[in-house]
């Protein structure tokens, strides 16, 4: 059976493209609606995924981050930032209040039991992905530390061009 | 055999032919995955307890790969524990295939058989989920049919068997697992007059059960199907939003060899967790409520390991700490028995350019979390009905499982520098959770200190410094870490950890580990030399132990 697999993967591998959104994962945004991952879209602009967490100090310290300079961004490049939280049922109370006090204008989205995560195939968080006009995935990064920042930056202004 | 498997390749060929031919013309499919290992070099070393086991060498890899072409797509995870990591929980042995599925979505349809995941409301009921950390993985394997009939109306249903462990492959527990859940978000389906509602309200309900005959004792008839069921409900007004379900399971008895009282009882599990909240730009308010009863719910009724076939999860009430002392030495973790838990977070941001604020402003976070022993009233029935005892919702005795009260308190100073303090203050009962060595009550303070100086665009520097005070257990502790990073690829960091107060004299060791890692865009590589002090890992009710070790730790985590 292994073998069997092992083959068929083989065979789909030689047919492979670049990565997109996932178009079988439906979580839902901070007010409780329901939303289709596969027609999350910013109208032709880039867009930024990134996975977090409350008690995850990295990621929060990346979102921090980008959210002093967002408004460049958007102003730049039209870009959207989506922070998909991965707290369970333990922290995603806390979700909402942390987003408000740092005054963070991204879109939230819930992912309690981790089902947009394991479709982006996520291994621990913070993990962002940048995304172009079409949806294409065109940069991940699986880390933060001070001045990450800028190379996504980097990235975004090179693919808004 | 060889035949058979010549027939079978056969109708796979054929099958992945088609998917493949039939369509060549347009997109042929995306395939996606991601590979993580961790490797383990382990040295002997007594002072710490840490062993140097037979095989020298731990490790754990995995990987997923998955399928996905139009509406279909399907994946397999490779699992390999050659020879698992120390103190990962047993089970989990050999290499093959853990985790195999297939699915289907169309027009609101949506269809997984083989492996899968799912969570119905909080998860009380049911949370199927994986933590590769802890080693928790309760997959179902069986049917996932996901239906979304009309605007605003979502079903779901799902049968199957639970994972239970590995070894060369998966192996599932013998307990079915049948669940029905419906939700109706309101503002969706009549969406011509509420879609721009202040007031937004979603409703769900869930019914679960489980089969199993596993426990065939000679001094109970155990009920061999027992079910479960609750509804929930969420509603937003403006700035305001409250959250509450309820949960009943019945009765469910299993063996509990620590207590006679609840030991193979008949009586019925009741859970409630509310939550309210208000929340602004800058300031917010969030207030939790729990009640639980009696609500360890798995497919099985046999002694498991904590954390084996549990259908439900039992969420803490209190902030999930990441900084090592307060996160790792006194975790609390929910009483499986039940418990009262009562929860307030208030956070707040003095605003940027006011005069206390100053340029940048400052966040300040306060919690309190508590948690009581539920009052039980036992009527002594152990020879008739077996319910053991009464409670009543809310009700709580003055048997203090754990109170954790923090502050946090966030900084910019100026463009280079971040400040973040921490105070924290816990009482825990080791008694509930099992962490330390001797059953009492432990007092401990800890405070933080985190600062992050930014040299310049790629270079910075992150310094940590803890302390734990405490005249129990293992004493005090200090902490100090010091983490370069050169932006965006590379970091090293050194950090001890010393039990200096410990009451045994030559058991207060400095824990020296170091750090480097290397990391590009989806690739992240790192390795870690030194010794690692035991900790307390706990989530959803069950805790895990992970001992001591000195020795080399080698991780990749990659995705494509």
């Amino acid at each position: 059976m292994k073998k069997l697999i092992t083959f068929t993967l083989s065979l789909f591998i030689l047919g492979a493209t670049f990565a997109q959104l996932p178009n079988n994962v439906s979580i839902k945004d901070i007010d409780g609606n329901s939303v289709d991952i596969s027609k999350l879209n910013n109208g032709g602009k880039p867009m930024i995924i990134s996975f977090w967490a409350t008690w995850c100090k990295p990621c929060m310290a990346e979102l921090n981050t980008i959210s002093e300079d967002y408004d460049d961004w958007v102003d730049e490049t039209g870009v959207k930032l989506v922070a998909v939280s991965i707290d369970d049922a333990r922290s995603t109370g806390r979700v909402e209040p942390y987003v408000n006090q740092q005054g963070w204008d991204y879109q939230i989205l819930l992912d309690p039991n981790g089902d947009f995560k394991r479709a982006m195939n996520v291994n621990n968080v913070p993990h962002t992905f940048l995304l172009d006009g079409n949806g294409k995935i065109v940069w991940d990064h699986n880390n933060y530390s001070a001045g990450d920042e800028k190379e996504l930056h980097e990235q975004l202004l090179k693919i808004s061009k | 055999m060889t035949l058979k498997l010549l027939f079978k390749t056969s109708i796979l060929v054929s099958f992945t032919g088609q998917v493949f031919f039939a369509q060549n013309n347009s997109n042929p499919g995306v395939i996606s995955g991601n590979v993580s290992s961790t490797v383990q070099y382990y040295n002997e070393d007594t002072l710490i307890n840490a062993a140097e086991p037979d095989h020298k060498l731990g490790a754990n890899s995995f990987a997923n790969i998955n399928f996905n072409k139009g509406n279909f797509s399907a994946g397999v995870r490779l699992e390999s524990y050659l020879n698992p990591v120390e103190g990962y929980p047993q089970g989990f042995n050999g290499s093959g295939i853990g985790y195999r599925y297939a699915n289907w979505n169309n027009e609101g349809l949506d269809i997984t058989v083989g492996n899968f995941y799912d969570q119905f409301g909080s998860g009380m009921i049911l949370r199927i989920w994986e933590s590769r950390q802890l080693g928790i993985d309760n997959a179902m394997d069986g049917l996932k049919v996901k239906y979304n009939p009309y605007k605003g109306i979502y079903l779901k249903g799902l049968i199957g068997k639970q994972r239970l462990s590995f070894d060369d492959g998966l192996n599932n527990g013998n307990g079915i697992v049948r669940g029905l859940d419906g939700e109706v978000n309101f503002n969706e389906l009549f969406d011509s007059t509420l879609a721009n509602s202040k007031l937004k309200v979603t409703i769900g309900g869930s019914f679960v059960s489980k089969y199993n005959d596993d426990n065939n004792t000679p001094d109970f008839i155990l009920p061999k199907n027992v079910g479960s069921y609750g509804g929930r409900i969420a509603m937003r007004y403006g700035k305001f939003r409250f959250f509450g379900e309820y949960i009943y399971k019945e009765n469910d008895p299993y063996p509990d060899q620590q207590d006679e009282n609840f030991n193979y009882i008949y009586k019925n599990g009741e859970g409630v967790l509310l939550n309210l909240g208000y929340s602004q730009k800058g300031f917010s308010v969030d207030l939790n409520a729990k009640h639980m009863d009696n609500m360890l719910w798995r497919s099985t009724n046999i002694t498991v390991q904590p954390t084996d076939l549990l259908i439900g999860y039992l969420p803490a009430l209190s902030t999930q700490h990441t900084y090592a002392l307060a996160g790792t030495l006194y975790p609390y973790s929910p009483n499986s028995r039940g418990e009262v838990a009562f929860q307030a977070d208030v956070l707040y941001k003095i605003p940027k350019k006011s005069k206390l604020g100053g340029k940048y402003g400052w966040d300040i976070g306060v919690n309190v979390a508590t948690a009581y022993a539920p009052e039980r009233k036992f009527i002594n029935d152990d020879s008739t009905a077996r319910k053991s005892y009464t409670t009543q919702l809310f009700n709580m005795s003055d048997s203090l499982f754990f109170r954790d009260f923090n502050i946090t308190i966030g900084k910019k100073i100026n463009k280079k520098l971040k400040l973040k303090l921490q105070y924290l203050n816990f009482v825990f009962d080791d008694r509930t959770v099992l962490v330390a060595k001797n059953h009492e009550l432990i007092f401990a303070d800890i405070a933080i200190a985190d600062l992050t100086w930014k040299i310049s665009t790629h270079h910075s520097i992150r310094f940590e410094v803890q302390n734990m005070w405490t005249k129990q257990d293992q004493g005090n502790w200090g902490f100090g870490q010091i983490e370069y990073s050169y932006s965006p690829h590379w970091f090293v960091a050194i950090l001890d950890q010393y039990n200096y107060g410990n009451p045994i004299e030559n058991q207060q060791v400095h824990y020296l580990l170091g750090t480097a890692g290397y990391i590009k865009g989806p690739h992240r590589f790192t390795l870690a030399y030194g010794r690692q002090r035991a900790g307390v890992f706990c989530v959803g009710g069950v805790c895990r132990q992970v001992p001591a070790s000195n020795g080399l730790t080698f991780s990749i985590t990659s995705s494509f």
